[in-house]
């Protein structure tokens, strides 16, 4: 008899040695992350976007650009499209589309150097704090509510404020600004995978707590505390932009996104869409880390 | 007597990104007044989806419904807005497993309870109030006028369930559909919760539809039990009939691997294989890669389903007659 | 790997594992400061004794602490006071064995087959990790995960590589049962671990632990609120309510001659699977009380049909009646119960 079944083996026997079949084809995580992603316009879109942003920034020295620092009191304020100033000059005279791509080269770092390091710091913290619970948790848990008792605005100013402008202090005052709320994802999703039946499990097994960490928490905490990281680089941008653009932050001349749109405040009323395009970029960048993190949790949020 | 309910060749399709599921594939059947229809079934049967069709429960941008649900003559699955509302509120309601969904944390039960029967009659506060006491003392709740002020988390998980069935007759339905409402209860509970089902149905004469993956509780509730495997009904009959004579292959299999007193020491007889995933509405008989009476014609159409004997629906084309039980 | 406690020691005489007046409170955070005011008194003074070979049936309704036995019994948590003894060797005491040399031999299965694999593993990689950590190289871990994948029913080249979301709950419920026997136990405790599965599938998973059990020479711990699967399986069962033993005794004595009413009661809940004798009352009334505050005396007092004044006052102990020990003052000569002898 000749039964093709795509699924089912017919020559099982009852019990024990039932050959039992796949409800689905294997496909590790990763790969069908990665499949939903490309099912994803607008984090695609997104993507090709960033990238595009921060290699025409990591490359800029190479792309045949014009002196970014290069004044001229004669070419002040050129309108966009002028001829070989194909998004004008600056109040300084310098050209606009050299300066808005080096700007990327600050602002990004600016904007994801805090994050990096408030990641590895939180993170390390919450996982910790999590795993751990009881008094340790409590500790950790209650250093960073201090922290959050401060808008993280106002830390970040005052911070810097305190520690005076540069690019520096900038940088460890948004580090400080993102570990709480890092740490705070990090404590909620490791709290949630500790209580898991598969650690139990583990620890059943009498494995050390190092290794269940290794294998069983990491795996899967990290995806969820690397897209909030992800969400959180826009605001480090903004926030760094801002600090810059009150005189706390990057000095001048560097081009930088913020202190570029403080400088050009003056010419809003001379040619606003110029004064306007270091903050494009700025909404540009920000709003497709945003929707590329939120592009990566609906993908990552594989239950069956 | 009328029928209450006529279900006919209804199918349910699911779409998501990632998939379709052709959840319900073709079931007919009919519930009368005053009558308990037991539908039996395994997790992914469709047995759920079916109920919940009744009351169109699930999201309409991403369900097909095909076929005909007709209440009391009129067609629900043609039911939008206000006329549906209708339906949900005045005409069926429902119990579900997890009573925590039907209440909110926020207000007492009473509160809750003469909302809904305002909402739905018009009746005044003092009068709604009233009518809700009589419900909670109608499914034997014990000092029922201070059970009203509780909130839902005040209550133990039987007494829940009992104040979420107060709630589902506050309208005077004339259909209940029960979802597994005993399944998450202790064994000394669930027994009081399903002889009290089976209580109001007598006195209220209403027509209940009983989904469980319990052939115990089918047994004890139902008048008639229907067996659904992979979308499709595949045995439908009186419960004596079910229970002394099943003739799918299924139904006995399921019977037979049903742990009960007496079988200690012998090995069972389980079911091999698991259900068919059902992103393809079946070519043939869905059972039969799992059947051991498989025959070639098994898979070369869908069995329909047709009389065993009165009233005995069974969905098999194989020669179960002549083969032991 | 296996250490000289896999091998019998105490012969088949001595119990396998031996509880001794456990006792287990779980503190309710709440009041001033997070200070825990009232506790959950989920197992109270509990004893208990596995023989070699047996399988030990548990059962009464949620909140009774059956979940907490099992925990208690792997030491994933500790007991607030009492004793346990693996085959002579006395647990978490000095010159005893430690918790961990106690996990090696004592293994458990999860009701919820999905939450107890790690999604982000794969199926050998998830059977391989307790042999891993207690020192296996990887390839051998890998080969006697492969093994076990076909111990328990699944084709290894077939299954060794998915992800649990992959797989049915019946074969993510086999993956676990495969992975509590991967460090070779003497002892398998089983929360639920069939409750979630359909029948069909159900049958299938109890036939295959019949067969390990015989195959690998386990005894077995199998908690479960289904009564006819606990008949089914054990050779011993025991009945709990609210945090206490109430009844223990061989399964034809519990079955066949219950004495507790507790016990009479929980075995006529059974639907009777029989239509034309159907349940016409129920055997007791109302649910299970919290257990954060059990009721003085014999705790099944506000429910049972023979409760008298005294039951409130004396807390019954379980005592001997010939085929198994029963928790009620029925039962005690001279207890001042009215059915006393």
């Amino acid at each position: 008899m000749a039964i093709q079944s795509p699924s089912l083996d017919l020559t099982a026997g009852a019990g024990t040695g039932v050959r039992l079949t796949p409800v689905a084809i294997t496909r590790g995580y990763w790969q069908s992350v990665a499949r939903r992603l490309r099912r994803d316009p607008v984090t695609l879109v997104c993507g090709v976007v960033l990238l595009l942003v921060v290699a025409s920034a990591l490359a800029a020295p190479w792309l045949g650009l014009s002196d970014p620092y290069k004044t001229s009191m004669i070419r002040r304020l050129y309108p966009i499209g002028s001829p070989n100033f194909l998004l004008g000059t600056d109040e300084l005279g310098r050209d606009m589309f050299s300066r808005l791509i080096y700007g990327g080269r600050l602002s990004l770092f600016m904007g994801v150097t805090p994050v990096v390091l408030a990641l590895l710091i939180g993170g390390f913290l919450g996982i910790t704090a999590g795993f751990l619970g009881g008094r340790v948790n409590m500790l950790i848990m209650r250093i960073m509510d201090v922290f959050y008792a401060f808008p993280s605005v106002l830390l970040a100013i005052s911070l810097s404020g305190a520690m005076g402008a540069g690019a520096e202090n900038t940088l460890l005052a948004l580090t400080l600004v993102f570990i709480p709320p890092i740490c705070r994802v990090s404590e909620s999703v490791t709290t949630q995978v500790r209580g898991f039946d598969f650690v139990e499990a583990a620890r059943a097994s009498g494995a050390g707590t190092l290794t269940i960490v290794r294998v069983h928490v990491l795996g899967n905490v990290l995806g969820p505390i690397l897209v909030y990281a992800t969400s959180l680089i826009s605001v480090a941008i903004i926030l760094a932009a801002g600090l810059s653009f009150l005189g706390l932050g990057v000095k001048p001349p560097e081009p930088e996104w913020g202190l570029m749109l403080n400088t050009l405040r003056q010419a809003i009323y001379v040619n606003p869409v110029l004064a306007a395009l270091p903050g494009v970029m700025i909404f540009i960048t920000s709003i497709c880390f945003n929707l590329m993190s939120d592009g990566l949790r609906a993908a990552m949020d594989v239950k069956a | 007597m009328s029928n209450l309910l006529e279900v006919r060749d209804l199918h349910v399709t699911f779409r998501t990104p990632d998939r379709i599921v052709h959840a319900v594939n073709g079931v007919s059947f009919d519930v009368k007044r005053g009558e308990t229809l037991g539908i039996l079934g395994e997790s992914g049967s469709g047995k759920s989806v079916t109920l919940r069709s009744i009351l169109k429960l699930h999201p309409t941008h991403r369900t097909r419904w095909s076929g005909s649900i007709r209440l009391e003559g009129d067609e629900v699955l043609d039911m939008t807005g206000s006329v549906l509302a209708d339906l949900r509120g005045n005409r069926v309601a429902m119990i579900f497993q997890e009573p925590a969904t039907a209440f909110d944390p926020v207000f007492t039960v009473g509160h809750q309870i003469a909302e809904t029967i305002k909402r739905h009659t018009g009746k005044s506060e003092t009068d709604a109030w009233a009518r809700a006491k009589d419900l909670l003392e109608m499914v034997r709740i014990p000092s029922p006028a201070q059970r009203l002020k509780a909130y839902p988390h005040e209550m133990s998980g039987g007494m829940r369930q009992r104040a979420m069935i107060a709630l589902a007759l506050s309208c005077n339905p004339s259909l209940l559909l029960a979802d597994e409402p005993t399944t998450a209860l202790d064994a000394t509970v669930q027994i009081q919760v399903l002889l009290l089902i089976r209580e109001l149905q007598r006195e209220l004469a209403l027509g209940v539809i009983f989904v469980t993956h319990d052939i115990g509780v089918a047994v004890e509730v139902s008048d008639r039990i229907g067996v659904m495997y992979a979308g499709k009904l595949v045995e439908l009959g009186g419960v004596e009939q079910m229970v002394d004579a099943p003739r799918h292959p299924y139904t006995r299999g399921l019977l037979a691997s049903t742990v009960h007193g007496g079988m200690r020491g012998r090995r069972l007889e389980a079911i091999p294989g698991a259900p068919p995933d059902l992103a393809e509405v079946p070519a043939a008989c869905s059972f039969a890669p799992r059947c051991k009476y498989v025959e070639p014609k098994c898979l070369a159409a869908p069995p329909p389903l047709t009389a065993a004997t009165e009233g005995h629906l069974v969905r098999c084309v194989g020669r179960i007659d002549t083969l032991a039980a | 790997m296996d250490s000289v406690l896999s091998v019998d020691r105490g012969g088949p005489a001595q119990p396998l594992l031996l509880a001794k007046n456990l006792r287990k409170h779980f503190p309710i955070p709440g009041g001033l400061l997070g200070r825990a005011t009232r506790v959950v008194r989920a197992v109270d003074d509990l004893t208990l004794s596995v023989a070699k070979g047996e399988t030990l049936g548990v059962v009464g309704e949620s909140g009774c602490g059956k979940s907490t036995v099992a925990r208690l019994l792997m030491r994933l948590i500790k007991p607030d006071r009492g004793t346990m003894i693996l085959d002579g060797d006395p647990v978490d005491e000095p010159h005893g064995i430690t918790v961990n040399e106690l996990r090696r031999h004592v293994q458990m299965v999860f009701q919820d087959s999905y939450a107890s694999l790690n999604p982000r593993l794969t199926i050998v990689e998830t059977l391989a990790f307790a042999p891993k950590a207690h020192g296996l190289p990887h390839a051998e871990a890998r080969g006697r995960s492969r093994d076990l994948l076909a111990k328990v029913g699944l084709e290894p080249d077939t299954f060794a590589d998915r992800y649990p979301h992959e797989l049915s709950g019946g074969q993510r419920q086999r993956v676990n049962i495969a992975r509590a026997l991967a460090l070779r136990p003497r002892l398998v405790i089983l929360d639920e671990a069939v409750s979630a599965l359909d029948k069909s599938v159900e049958a299938q998973v109890l036939n295959m632990l019949v067969d390990l059990k015989d195959e690998f020479g386990l005894t077995y711990v199998f908690i479960s609120h289904d009564l006819n699967v606990v008949q089914y399986l054990s050779d011993r069962v025991l009945v709990m309510y609210l945090g206490k033993i109430v009844e223990i005794g061989d399964v034809e004595a519990i079955y066949g001659k219950p004495q507790h009413p507790y016990t009479r009661a929980l075995l006529s809940a059974r639907p009777t699977m029989d239509p034309r004798r159907r349940t016409q009352e129920a055997p007791i009334q109302g649910d299970p009380p919290n257990p954060i505050d059990p009721p003085s005396g014999c705790r099944f007092r506000t429910r049972c049909p023979f409760a008298e004044s005294v039951c409130a006052g004396t807390e019954p102990v379980l005592a001997d009646t010939g085929k198994q020990s029963v928790a009620c003052l029925m039962y005690v000569p001279g207890s001042g119960h009215s059915k006393a002898a």
